[in-house]
């Protein structure tokens, strides 16, 4: 690692905590008060479904239409688990008990996500779109069949144990991970596949392996999503997570940039909030949302901000380049 | 340097602070009694919702030309839920932090009842939900109740009516398996049904379904007398074209779901019995007058789903005027004396919050709706 | 014995029905390589068009049917046009979105136009079950066989005998050296859209019958199906597009009549995966090698 990287990492890691002790200092003396910070958790949530479909579809190249189905998997295997060691062992601590749950909720996800790619990743990329399409529609039924979901009934009884603090760390740390995932070497060769898949081929990427990697791993982080997202509403019904979801998560992705994580974040935040302030507009949101993907496709299928991440080293540089040049044109 | 750009992330930050408060400009005043309604008024289930606030604003609106509560005006604030339950709790944290409002008359369906019960047993907020009927609603929550009776106890009275009035012996189910409510009716019937005759067919589908043939010419070789439909009024319409296309004879029961297909529906829905909470063709002045100033203010039918937003509000509000204040824990004190007649019918509350009412049933005949039946509850 | 062949029957009507969808999807996949996910919405739109067309006018069923699938051919061509034509040449994922787009973007214009609730459709069909000894037909499940097939052959021709229909095989074929024998592709694909919308349409009017209503949602499931029966049978191959919308109907419904009604989804679904783990290119598919 070079100097300027851990620089910019520091840089970063620092805006992360100043704004996390920022939201603090506002929620304490009561300018955010719950109604913003039940938002503000949505927020986070939909940042890290959408940083983690944008690993399938923007890095990888693979339209997924199902990722509410791995977020549901995610969300009944985390919720039950999280019943079970309430009930067993309820001397842990939250935390604790939020922990395993995601982690094993993340396996899981992960396994169906390999399930699902292996058959579907063999072949050309808009079977893929097909199957995670028709897998999002199974995996309802599914849920609505076995017992220990609930059925439609739902699952109630959920502790309700993700809070605006550990929804935000593990948010930054999954949006880390993705980012130095796909900087590295891993990284490249799921963005080759991306560009070209016959030459990543022919130049020695094993493509099925990575694509089925980035699949897993993109199900996995959507899962750990899901299970955030049951542990903050403490119910679950089958219909939360229907193809609606898939799309809703699919237009952050397209319109932040399909390959730029600070894009996702930034369309995350926009489209979470834009309803929420809008809530006369609702009978015309999804038409404007179908509308933009068409004419986002058509003039600017790179999106907000294309393949490129947001840094504040970059307008800092910039911010440095603009004063020495004005320097120097003083001293001229 | 380092300094310079704490500042302009520090500034940013205001600004989005500033923009954020600006947003809230709720006042707390004490002159109007605030009352919530959540429900989905747009999409797909969208007449739901939109039933429940025109009968809480038809009730609001009597009561404050009678002189409001406490000589305090009653204002209702209704926020869409589109059904979704994420947008429920965010409608729910606005309600009670931007609005202030005293009470709440909902959510309208089970899932976004469901979805903010948790935190409104936090805050204590009393809460009576005209429509959800899951079972566990009113389940270890003192603070909320509800208007309408239980899917379980529903479908456990259909059973009843097919075998005792019907004279039924064989019965097939055919239920909607992504649908809480047609699920919990389903269940019921059955257990209930099964204690004395026979269930012969317990059949599921799901919510995109629109072929039925096959299912109905199994459950035909079967040969029930009834057939048990819980479920809204689009599906069972289907459903029912395709029992008349199929040529099968056999009579077609349903839950509340169905009040109002006799609309669209006359000719397949005729002979069909279905329960409900009241009914249009009740003789009693309180109905009457429901059913004429809803006319009068909307210039359509009340379904029941307004009357038992109606109801709710009627209900919530005299227990705020009763309790003289709007401390939460007097008002949930004085929502459990409830003990009165409403359009749905004379309603107390038993220790859980659940009423204590009788179910209607109705019966589809020359296109309009005919009660055959009062069946109390047991 | 007689309740397998009114099961057969059932199955059947509801095969015909996703045959001629999937006709459209195999068509424009054939021809341009693109899932045309809004489909389902054209046939969702082609029987809200037979729905005006019904309600305002006295006019009899044929005449119903041929006006909504004019009307629908011309919602399939200017999609295209307007949608699909400038992504031509752009990443086969972006021209995917917009399809999912295009999708969304018509079912939520109808939901504005016409909300949620279901319309009624008119009976411009007399319903009644026709019995052939022990067997019950309903004459709509008839009448839409023999729609179904009827126009089946005429396409069949079509494609085989005709000028047009010669210029779809040869630019589904190679769209490159159509180009030099002096095909105009543009006008192909145009012509392609059209009839596969028009096709759709005709499914729609059937189904929103037999069904008895129109919603906005209401061709997504029957466009899933049908590009499941697409895939099956082979897309891009007519004959396999008929092929598989029959076969499943008829698996749905057995396994609705047989097995469980719940679960007729996922054994639907389950199908189509099993179907691209073993033979991707569907039952009546080649094998071929990606080109570069």
């Amino acid at each position: 690692m070079n100097k300027n990287t851990i620089k910019s990492y520091l840089v970063n890691f620092l805006a992360v905590i100043i704004i996390f002790a920022l939201m603090k200092l506002l929620m304490n003396i009561g300018i955010i008060n719950r109604y913003y910070q039940g938002i503000i958790v949505f927020i986070l949530i939909n940042i890290i479904l959408a940083a983690s479909l944008n690993l399938a579809t923007g890095f990888l190249g693979q339209l997924t239409l199902g990722h509410a189905g791995f977020m549901a998997a995610g969300a009944y295997v985390s919720a039950s688990t999280a019943i079970m060691i309430k009930a067993n062992f309820g001397w842990l601590p939250n935390i604790a008990i939020l922990l395993i749950s995601l982690i094993i909720a993340g396996i899981i996800s992960a396994i169906v996500g390999v399930a699902i790619g292996i058959p579907a990743l063999r072949l050309r990329g808009d079977y893929l779109a097909i199957i995670t399409l028709g897998f999002g529609e199974v995996i309802r039924v599914i849920i609505n069949n076995i017992r220990f979901t609930g059925g439609a009934q739902g699952l109630t009884g959920i502790p309700r144990i993700s809070t605006f603090d550990n929804v935000f760390w593990i948010t930054v740390l999954i949006v880390f991970i993705l980012y130095t995932l796909t900087h590295s070497r891993q990284g490249r060769a799921i963005v080759s596949i991306r560009e070209d898949e016959v030459a990543a081929e022919a130049v020695g990427v094993k493509t099925t392996r990575f694509k089925v990697m980035g699949f897993a791993i993109a199900a996995s982080f959507a899962g750990i999503g899901g299970g955030l997202y049951a542990h903050y509403i403490a119910f679950l019904d089958p219909n939360t997570f229907n193809f609606m979801r898939s799309v809703e998560i699919l237009v952050i992705v397209v319109l932040g940039g399909m390959g730029s994580l600070t894009g996702s974040i930034i369309a995350a935040i926009v489209l979470t909030i834009l309803p929420e302030a809008l809530r006369s507009f609702a009978d015309y949101r999804l038409l404007l949302y179908s509308f933009l993907l068409i004419i986002m496709m058509i003039f600017r299928p790179a999106g907000l901000l294309g393949t490129s991440e947001f840094s504040w080293k970059s307008i800092y540089d910039r911010y440095k380049y603009r004063k020495e040049s004005i320097i120097k044109r003083e001293k001229a | 340097m380092k300094s310079r750009k704490l500042s302009l992330v520090l500034v940013a930050v205001l600004i989005l602070t500033v923009v954020l408060a600006g947003c809230s400009g709720g006042s707390k005043g004490t002159e109007v009694i605030k009352i919530g309604v959540i429900g989905p008024m747009t999409g797909d289930n969208s007449m739901y919702g939109t039933s429940v606030r025109e009968g809480a604003m038809l009730a609001a609106k009597e009561i404050n030309a009678a002189g409001g509560v406490d000589g305090k005006k009653v204002e209702i604030i209704a926020y869409d839920s589109k059904g979704d339950k994420t947008e429920a709790v965010n409608a729910y944290n606005r309600l009670r932090d931007q609005d202030g409002i005293v009470a709440l008359v909902g959510a309208t369906f089970s899932g976004e009842t469901l979805s903010i019960k948790e935190i409104a047993i936090g805050d204590n907020m009393p809460m009576l939900t005209p429509t959800a009927t899951h079972k566990d609603v009113t389940l270890n929550a003192s603070n909320i109740f509800r208007a309408c009776y239980t899917d379980p106890y529903q479908g456990a009275t259909a059973a009843v009516f097919a075998m005792e009035n019907l004279g039924a012996k064989k019965a097939a189910v055919l239920y909607n398996i992504e649908d809480p409510y047609s699920e919990g009716l389903a269940i019921a019937f059955r257990d209930k049904f099964s204690s004395v005759g026979t269930v012969t067919n317990y059949e599921g589908y799901t919510a995109k379904d629109a072929d039925f043939r096959a299912v109905l010419t199994k459950i035909a070789a079967q040969d029930p007398e009834v057939i048990f439909l819980p479920d809204y009024i689009a599906k069972i319409g289907v459903i029912l074209s395709q029992i008349r296309e199929l040529g099968l004879d056999m009579i077609p029961i349903s839950g509340d779901g169905s009040d109002g297909i006799e609309v669209d529906y006359a000719d397949v829905a005729e002979g069909m019995y279905y329960a409900n909470h009241y009914s249009k063709s009740d003789e009693s002045k309180l109905v009457q007058n429901f059913i004429s100033n809803y006319d009068k203010e909307y210039g359509v039918q009340p379904n029941a789903l307004a009357a038992l937003g109606y109801d709710a509000t009627y209900i919530m509000l005299q227990a705020i005027d009763r309790a003289g204040s709007f401390d939460s824990d007097k008002i949930i004190a004085e929502l459990s004396k409830t003990d009165e007649d409403y359009v749905t019918g004379h309603i107390t509350f038993d220790k859980n919050g659940e009423p204590l009412k009788s179910i209607s049933v109705i019966k589809v005949a020359g296109g309009k709706q005919v009660l055959v039946d009062k069946v109390s509850a047991e | 014995m007689i309740l397998f062949l009114q099961q057969m029957i059932n199955g059947l009507s509801v095969g015909s029905i996703y045959a001629l969808i999937a006709l459209g999807y195999t068509m424009v996949y054939g021809i341009i390589k693109l899932i045309n996910f809004a489909h389902g919405e054209i046939m969702m739109a082609g029987a809200y068009f037979a729905f005006l067309i019904a309600i305002t006018t006295n006019l009899p069923f044929p005449l119903v049917l041929v006006f909504s699938m004019i009307m629908a051919a011309i919602l399939g061509m200017f999609t295209e046009y307007i949608a699909y034509k400038p992504l031509r040449n752009a990443p086969r994922i972006s021209a995917l979105i917009t399809a999912i787009g295009v999708s969304f973007f018509l079912q939520n214009l109808a939901l504005v136009i016409f909300k949620a609730n279901p319309k009624i459709m008119p009976e411009l069909i007399v319903k009644k079950p026709i019995s052939i000894g022990a067997l019950k037909i309903g004459t709509v499940t008839l009448t839409t066989l023999v729609l179904s097939i009827i126009f089946m052959i005429i396409l069949d021709i079509f494609v085989k005998k005709t000028k047009p229909g010669k210029a779809m095989r040869a630019v589904s074929e190679d769209k490159e050296a159509a180009m030099l024998m002096g095909i105009n592709v543009d006008r192909t694909i145009s012509i392609t859209f059209a009839i596969g919308s028009a096709l759709g349409a005709l499914g729609g009017v059937l189904y929103s019958i037999t069904y008895t209503q129109v919603f906005p949602t209401m061709g997504v499931m029957p466009g899933l199906k049908a590009f499941v029966a697409a895939v099956l049978g082979g897309i891009g191959l007519i004959p396999g597009a008929v092929l598989g919308g029959f076969v499943i109907g008829m698996i749905e419904t057995v396994s609705k009549a047989y097995i469980s009604s719940q679960w007729s989804d996922a054994i639907v679904f389950g199908l189509l995966i099993i179907v691209l783990l073993f033979k991707p290119t569907g039952i009546l598919g080649k094998n071929e090698k990606e080109k570069v």
